[in-house]
């Protein structure tokens, strides 16, 4: 006899908010307006820089030319076409600087959205699934962690682990959880009430086949949103640590540490801070917008989670 | 709002202890301090005498006791005695005495400050960040007011649609790089403002400026929303109808109506800013507690770092617990729906 029952472990969850990122999303973006779509341009040409540097960059990053020190950008006075946002104080291209400063911070954000956001929606979907002892306790600890700047827990904890890239993106990755970890559980509350996971518990799925096929593509949408905009604020977060001297060491060059040097010479070579925060606040900038964008498109009720 | 209060200052205490934890856990993150903070060639007596001055040659557990209610607790004298001490490059003569505990107030000794306690280095700093803070909020409460109202009142004008694009360029600008552009335009351009210190007004404009724009974008989207939702109510209407003039509709009537929200958000902000302060502080020079901690942190001083972050800590308690219960008292429905 042919089989043509459902298999019990194949019920079709009934909501997908998740499908709906597919779907009509070229016509979505056009629709979007000029914002969204130069944030998306803005956003590809930092990953084509990020990924292409050696081949853009005009200059080695961290090769100085003592004799073309702290020269300015190329339509003033005294620039040279061959440097066009002009060098630094041991004559580094700040151009080449800013370009290969994008892998930093692309790695950073990607990376530490990878670890919170695996993290907290982890531990959203078993506090919220489970509830009780599990919950209260998860719950508390987020609670604990939100009574704390943000940003001095991580200088803190850098401050003994040391810095460096791995740490900083660890850092920022581990104490990042908390809005995912409460966004997810609060979806999972309303979620696993729902029928299809009553069915599939009835049809024997097991606790993990109910959370990560069931559970989890119903609750991804606000993750999505979530990082976007954790994406972006772990960028200036790493950039902050970074020009305090805390995060990636002064060899790499970083838009962090390009920041760290300008501030001695504010005074002198104004190039020095304007193009490498510029850069960062464009990305951010660029970040937020599509956040915002990804947020009304996917999910308009998310607008008051976050 | 007695069960509300009680659930409520519960929670407070276990978020005490939790950052007491945090500031315990971060010593043991260094491995063992007694051997990072004596010179290299210091004698085996002196590594013990240092463990136990820092009371790590204990299990983890009386460790933790220890650092909080003192030797005593745990039955042990400690004489008074002076050892050389690694202070980064050089080495120094350092006193070793009994440690109190947390809660007597006592962190243990600075490392930077040769034998000075912890706790009244942090405090002889601490005045300044709150006055800082409070210039902060001044100007971003009040710009935010402002800005935010008029957006409201005149939505969808060319001064809405500006306002609205300056907000979304506001919240994505970096705030320590604001600090660095302010300088730039303030004290190296225009000469108006000095650039690092503290002492005179002047010195208090420009951080202040730096650490208030940082959620002032984000509170003028806020405070518009909040507003045009208050606006299109029945009693707006009715205030209208009756002859008041706008402005006494929109701040008698509106405001008042749209301020829970307002003032929620508020009073993140000023958590917020504990946070912002240690990296604005370290920008202008400013001798608040957040420049002292990014200091210690330089100089491996670790006594201080966690006096200061457990202080910081407590403010931000504090002000999360003031806020919640101006909350609970303006809005009857949060008391009422745990």
């Amino acid at each position: 006899m042919a089989d043509n029952r459902v298999r019990p472990y194949e019920a079709e969850p009934v909501i997908r908010i998740g499908t709906r990122l597919g779907r009509g999303l070229r016509r979505a973006i056009l629709r979007a307006g000029p914002g969204v779509i130069l944030s998306i341009l803005l956003l590809s040409l930092m990953v084509v820089a990020a990924i292409g540097a050696p081949l853009l960059a005009p200059h080695d990053p961290t090769a100085g030319d003592v004799t073309r020190r702290l020269m300015p950008p190329f339509w003033l006075e005294g620039g040279d076409l061959e440097y066009p946002l002009g060098t630094d104080q041991i004559g580094r291209d700040v151009f080449s600087r800013v370009i290969y400063g994008s892998r930093i911070s692309l790695t950073v954000g990607v990376t530490a959205v990878l670890i919170s956001g695996a993290l907290g929606t982890f531990l959203g979907l078993v506090s919220g699934y489970r509830g009780g002892l599990v919950d209260a306790v998860i719950m508390r600890i987020a609670d604990i962690q939100l009574a704390f700047p943000f940003i001095l827990l991580a200088i803190s904890v850098v401050a003994v682990i040391g810095s460096g890239l791995l740490n900083v993106v660890v850092v920022l990755g581990v104490a990042g959880w908390v809005s995912y970890g409460r966004v997810v559980r609060g979806q999972v509350l309303s979620v696993k009430e729902k029928e299809f996971v009553e069915a599939a518990r009835a049809l024997g799925a097991g606790t993990a086949r109910i959370l990560f096929v069931h559970i989890l593509p119903n609750v991804f949408t606000p993750v999505i949103v979530l990082a976007t905009f954790s994406a972006a604020s772990y960028m200036v977060t790493e950039a902050a640590l970074t020009f305090l001297g805390l995060g990636v060491p002064p060899s790499i060059p970083s838009w962090g540490n390009m920041l760290t040097d300008a501030r001695d010479y504010v005074r002198t070579a104004w190039w020095m801070p304007v193009f490498p925060g510029a850069a960062l606040a464009l990305t951010v900038l660029a970040t937020n917008l599509l956040g915002d964008w990804l947020r009304d498109y996917l999910d308009p009720h998310l607008r008051k989670l976050m | 709002m007695a069960a509300f209060l009680v659930r409520r200052l519960l929670q407070s205490v276990l978020v005490v202890l939790g950052v007491l934890v945090l500031v315990f856990t971060l010593m043991q993150l260094t491995g063992d301090p007694a051997t990072l903070m004596l010179p290299d060639n210091a004698s085996a007596q002196d590594v013990e005498f240092m463990r136990r001055k820092l009371g790590t040659d204990k299990p983890l557990h009386l460790q933790f006791i220890r650092f909080l209610f003192g030797d005593r607790v745990l039955g042990e004298k400690v004489e008074e005695r002076v050892v050389e001490h690694q202070f980064m490059s050089s080495v120094v003569a350092g006193r070793i005495r009994e440690h109190r505990g947390v809660i007597m107030g006592d962190f243990g000794d600075s490392v930077r400050f040769i034998d000075q306690p912890a706790l009244p280095i942090v405090l002889e700093r601490f005045p300044l960040t709150p006055y800082l803070m409070a210039v902060a909020f001044a100007y971003s409460a009040g710009l935010s007011l402002v800005l935010g109202i008029a957006s409201a009142v005149y939505r969808n004008s060319l001064l809405d649609q500006v306002l609205r694009a300056l907000a979304i360029l506001g919240q994505s600008i970096p705030n320590f790089w604001l600090g660095l552009m302010l300088i730039l335009i303030f004290a190296v351009w225009l000469g108006l403002l000095p650039a690092m210190g503290s002492g005179s007004i002047e010195h208090v404009i420009l951080p202040a400026v730096t650490l208030g724009s940082a959620p002032l974008g984000r509170n003028v989207r806020l405070i518009r929303s909040c507003m045009l939702d208050v606006l299109g109510a029945d009693y707006i209407r009715t205030a209208r109808a009756k002859g008041l003039s706008e402005l006494a509709v929109v701040v008698s009537h509106a405001l008042k109506n749209a301020a829970i929200p307002v003032v929620t958000i508020w009073g993140l902000d000023i958590g917020l800013f504990f946070g912002g302060a240690v990296i604005t502080e370290s920008i202008f020079g400013w001798p608040g507690m957040g420049s002292l901690i990014i200091q210690s942190v330089y100089k491996r001083d670790f006594p201080v770092v966690q006096a200061a972050v457990f202080f910081i800590g407590l403010a931000f308690m504090l002000v999360n617990l003031m806020v919640d219960l101006l909350y609970a008292w303006l809005d009857p429905r949060v008391r009422l729906a745990h």
